[in-house]
C-alpha cells in the first residue's frame, strides 16, 4: 500500500453531521453568491450571443454551478485546475472578473486571453487556472502534467482535472487515468456528468456508464460520487477526494535513497491516499451549444431537473436554518445581475484587438515576422 | 576533402545525450520522459547512463501512452519546468497529435501570452532500416507547418547537441527530429557517413557547455560555385556523396545543411542560390507540400531573377516506403537521385 502520509481531514464526526459541512456563514453566502454570479452572467453570455456579439461556439453553465463552486470551493487558490469547453463558470467559481471573461467572448483586448481564445478558452494565470480546452478529453493528459509539476517541485498542490461525459470515451482520457495511477499523481478527475455528450445519451455511447466506479478501480484511483445539484454535497465530497490527493508522492519511492523500492502495487479497491476520480451527477438546461434545438430530450426531463435547481436549494436550505435571511439572498442576486450586465457594458465599451496582435503571443522567444514591431507580412 | 578526423570519435547519439545531460545539470526544471529511456537505458541507448546519474524523479519510464506522457509534459512545460519527452520514434507520435500539434504550439497564444510552453520532443525520424511504411515517417513537412513550434533536423554529432542544447533551452516548443540510421554515425568504422565531412564541422567542441548552434541558422557544409544543394538531416550526407561523385565530372557542389526548417533561414539559401544559379532540393518526405516544396517555392521568391534553370525537387518517392531493402533505397533521396538532378538542371545530363 502507498507509503504516503495520511493528510484525510474526513471524518470528523461534528462535519459528517452538519448538513452544511462545517462551513461559515460567510463561506456558505460566497458559495451561493458565486452560483448566482454563474447563473446570471450566463444568462447576459446568452443574450450577447443571440444578438451576435459573441461569435464562435459557446456553451452555457446553467444548471451545472454547483459543480465549480463546490468543487473549487474544496482547493486552495493556487491548486491548478483545467477544463473542457464548458468553462465560464470554472473561471468565475476560481475567481475570474466577469468583465476579463466576457470581453474575452467579445474578442476584446481586455478579455483574459486578449480576445484570442474565446468563449471556449479561458485561461487565468494569477487564479491557477490553466484553461478551457476544446478537443474533448485533451485536457485531461495536461491535468496530468499540472500534478506532476506539483509533485516534482515536492509542492502541495492538488489539480482538478474536469471533464464532461463526452470525453470518457476519448483514449487520452484512459491514458491520464492510468499515467495518474502509476505515478501516484495528485490530482482529482472530476466527471461532471451531466447525461448528455452533445446530443448522446451516456448510456449509448459509454460502456458501464451506470457504474463509474468499476472505472475507478480498473485504474485504482479513489472514487466519490456526489450530487451535483447539491453544492454542498459537492463541497463535502471534493473536501475528502481533494484532501486525500494533496501531498501525494510516488508509490515505494524512497525520497532518502532517490530510488524506487518495489514495483508500485494498489490495493484490490484503490487506494486511500492519491489520485481520485469524482462522478459528479449534474444536469444543464440549456441545450450543447447556443445552436442545439435539443430534440434528443424532453421538456418534462429538463422541467424535472430544474425543479431541483442548485441555486433554489441552498437559498431554502440557508434560510430555513436560519443561516441567511430572504433579503441577504435576494441582495446576493442584486448584485449579480449587477456585475453581469456591467460585465457586458465593460466588454462593449472596451477597445477592439488591434491587428498588430494578430502576430503576437505565438512565440516566446519570436523570430522573423513574430517579433513585436515587425512588419505583418500581410501588410508589408 | 578531408577524409579522416580524429575529433570524430563522438556518436550522433553520444551527443544527443551530452546536449542532454550537461543541460541537466545546469537546470532542475528539466527531466526526460519517454518509453524505456531510464531502465532499459533508452530503446536505442541515447539515455543510457542517465538514470543512474539523474535518478528517477528526473529520468522517468512511461508507458507506451504518448497521447498520455505527451500531454503530461505539455502540462507540465504550462508550470514552467522544461520536460523532454522522447518518442522511440515520430512515426509513434501521431497518436499523440491532439497534444504535440493543438495543445503544445497554441497555449501561448489561446491563452493571449500567459502560459507558454518550453518542451522538447525529439526521436527518431525518417526511414530506418527496413521498418515498413508505419515506422518510417519523416515528420518534418507535416510539423513545420504548424505557427507557434520550431523544429530542427540535425545532420551531425555537431548539430545533434547544438541544435539540442538551444532547444532545450528555448521557451518554445521544440521538435527534434533525429535519425535512427545515424545515431551510431560517428562510430569508429563507420563507413556510411563521415568521409564526406570536413573535420571542424563534424563534431562539438570538446568540454564547452555553453556550445548552442542558434535555431534558424544554415550551415554551408560545403562550399561550391556550380549548383545549390539545400538538404537537412540524414539527405545532406546524400547530397554530400553526390557532390563527391559530381566533383568528379568537373562538377562543384555547394551544399547547405538547413538545420532548422522552423524558423527557416532562406536568406543563407538565397545567397548561396544567387552565387551559384542552379538550385536542387533535397527532401526525405513526399513531394506533395513538403518543406522541400516550400523551400523551392521561396527560392523562387527570393532569386527569380538569378535562376539560370528551374529548381529540381528530389524527394521520398510517393509511395509508402516499402520493406524491401533495395525498393526502400531507391525510393529515398539518395546520392545518386540528387547527383542525377544535379547534372539535369545544370545542363549536364
Amino acid at each position: 500500500m502507498s507509503s504516503a502520509s495520511p493528510s484525510v481531514k474526513e471524518g470528523e464526526p461534528s462535519v459528517a453531521a452538519d448538513p452544511f459541512v462545517g462551513l461559515s456563514d460567510e463561506r456558505l453566502h460566497g458559495m451561493l453568491y458565486d452560483m448566482m454570479l454563474i447563473r446570471r452572467f450566463e444568462e447576459r453570455t446568452m443574450q450577447a450571443y443571440q444578438q451576435a456579439k459573441i461569435g464562435g461556439f459557446c456553451h452555457i453553465y446553467i444548471g451545472q454551478e454547483a459543480t465549480a463552486v463546490g468543487s473549487v470551493g474544496a482547493t486552495n487558490n493556487d491548486d491548478p485546475i483545467v477544463t473542457a469547453y464548458r468553462d465560464h463558470g470554472h473561471a468565475l467559481a476560481r475567481g475570474m472578473d466577469p468583465n476579463a471573461c466576457m470581453a474575452e467572448m467579445f474578442g476584446k483586448v481586455t478579455g483574459c486571453a486578449k480576445g484570442k481564445g474565446g468563449s471556449m478558452h479561458m485561461f487565468d494565470k494569477p487564479n491557477a487556472m490553466y484553461g478551457g480546452h476544446a478537443i474533448v478529453g485533451g485536457q485531461n493528459p495536461l491535468g496530468c502534467g499540472l500534478a506532476w509539476a506539483a509533485q516534482y517541485r515536492g509542492e502541495d498542490k492538488v489539480a482538478l482535472c474536469y471533464m464532461g461525459d463526452g470525453a470518457l470515451n476519448q483514449g487520452a482520457t484512459h491514458e491520464a487515468m492510468n499515467l495518474a495511477s502509476i505515478y501516484n499523481l495528485p490530482i482529482v478527475f472530476v466527471l461532471e456528468n451531466n447525461g448528455y455528450s452533445m446530443g448522446t445519451d451516456i448510456a449509448r455511447g459509454t460502456s458501464m456508464a451506470h457504474d463509474q466506479k468499476s472505472r475507478a478501480e480498473a485504474y485504482g484511483l479513489r472514487y466519490f460520487e456526489c450530487d451535483g445539484q447539491d453544492v454542498l454535497d459537492t463541497y463535502g465530497t471534493f473536501k475528502k477526494a481533494v484532501d486525500g490527493a494533496r501531498g501525494a508522492r510516488p508509490i515505494n519511492y524512497n525520497e532518502k535513497t532517490g530510488k524506487r523500492d518495489s514495483l508500485p502495487s494498489y490495493d484490490r479497491d484503490g487506494r486511500t491516499q492519491g489520485p481520485a476520480y469524482v462522478n459528479v451527477k449534474t444536469y444543464r438546461y440549456w441545450g450543447h451549444s447556443m445552436s442545439d434545438p435539443q430534440k434528443y430530450r424532453s421538456k418534462d426531463e429538463v422541467k424535472t431537473k430544474q425543479d431541483i435547481d442548485c441555486i433554489n436549494r441552498l437559498v431554502v436550505q440557508l434560510q430555513d436554518a436560519g443561516r441567511a435571511t430572504e433579503a441577504q439572498c435576494e441582495a446576493m442576486d442584486t448584485k449579480a445581475q449587477e456585475l453581469a450586465k456591467a460585465a457586458i457594458a465593460f466588454a462593449e465599451s472596451s477597445d477592439p484587438m488591434p491587428i498588430e496582435e494578430l502576430y503576437t503571443d505565438v512565440y516566446a522567444n519570436p523570430f522573423g515576422p513574430y517579433v513585436k514591431g515587425a512588419p505583418n507580412p500581410d501588410f508589408a | 576533402m578531408v577524409a579522416q578526423d580524429d575529433s570524430r570519435k563522438i556518436q550522433y547519439r553520444e551527443a544527443l545525450r551530452q546536449a542532454m545531460e550537461e543541460e541537466m545539470r545546469k537546470d532542475d526544471d528539466i527531466f526526460l520522459m519517454g518509453e524505456e529511456v531510464a531502465e532499459y537505458n533508452g530503446a536505442y541507448k541515447v539515455s543510457e547512463g542517465m538514470l543512474d546519474e539523474f535518478g528517477p524523479r528526473r529520468i522517468v519510464d512511461s508507458p507506451i501512452s504518448e497521447t498520455g506522457f505527451a500531454g503530461l509534459g505539455i502540462g507540465a512545460a504550462m508550470t514552467g519546468l522544461k520536460p523532454i519527452i522522447e518518442f522511440m520514434s515520430w512515426s509513434f507520435c501521431l497518436v499523440s497529435a491532439d497534444q504535440i500539434i493543438n495543445n503544445a504550439p497554441k497555449m501561448l497564444y489561446m491563452s493571449g501570452g500567459q502560459f507558454g510552453c518550453p518542451i522538447v520532443f525529439r526521436g527518431n525520424n525518417g526511414a530506418g532500416g527496413q521498418l515498413g511504411s508505419t515506422h518510417s515517417w519523416s515528420v518534418e513537412s507535416m510539423f513545420s507547418s504548424v505557427p507557434g513550434l520550431k523544429l530542427a533536423v540535425p545532420a551531425t554529432p555537431r548539430d545533434a547537441k547544438g541544435l539540442l542544447k538551444a532547444g532545450i533551452q528555448d521557451p518554445d516548443p521544440f521538435f527534434n527530429l533525429e535519425s535512427e540510421r545515424m545515431l551510431g554515425m560517428g562510430a569508429r568504422g563507420d563507413k556510411d557517413f563521415s568521409r564526406y565531412l570536413h573535420g571542424g564541422l563534424w563534431a562539438p567542441p570538446e568540454n564547452d557547455d555553453d556550445f548552442v548552434i542558434p535555431l534558424g541558422q544554415c550551415e554551408v557544409i560545403k562550399e561550391g560555385t556550380d549548383c545549390t544543394v539545400v538538404s537537412a538531416g540524414r539527405p545532406v550526407h546524400f547530397a554530400l556523396e553526390a557532390a563527391e561523385a559530381l566533383e568528379k565530372e568537373g562538377l562543384d557542389i555547394e551544399v547547405i545543411n538547413v538545420r532548422t526548417y522552423r524558423p527557416l533561414d532562406i536568406e543563407t539559401i538565397a545567397r548561396s542560390v544567387s552565387k551559384t544559379n542552379y538550385c536542387v532540393v533535397a527532401d526525405q518526405s513526399w513531394p506533395f507540400a513538403s518543406v522541400g516544396a516550400e523551400v523551392a517555392s521561396q527560392v523562387y521568391e527570393r532569386c527569380f531573377d538569378d535562376l539560370d534553370n528551374s529548381v529540381k525537387r528530389v524527394h521520398n518517392d510517393d509511395v509508402p516506403a516499402p520493406y524491401n531493402r533495395e525498393m526502400e533505397q531507391e525510393m529515398l533521396p539518395n546520392a545518386r537521385k540528387i547527383a542525377e538532378a544535379v547534372r539535369q538542371v545544370t545542363y549536364n545530363a
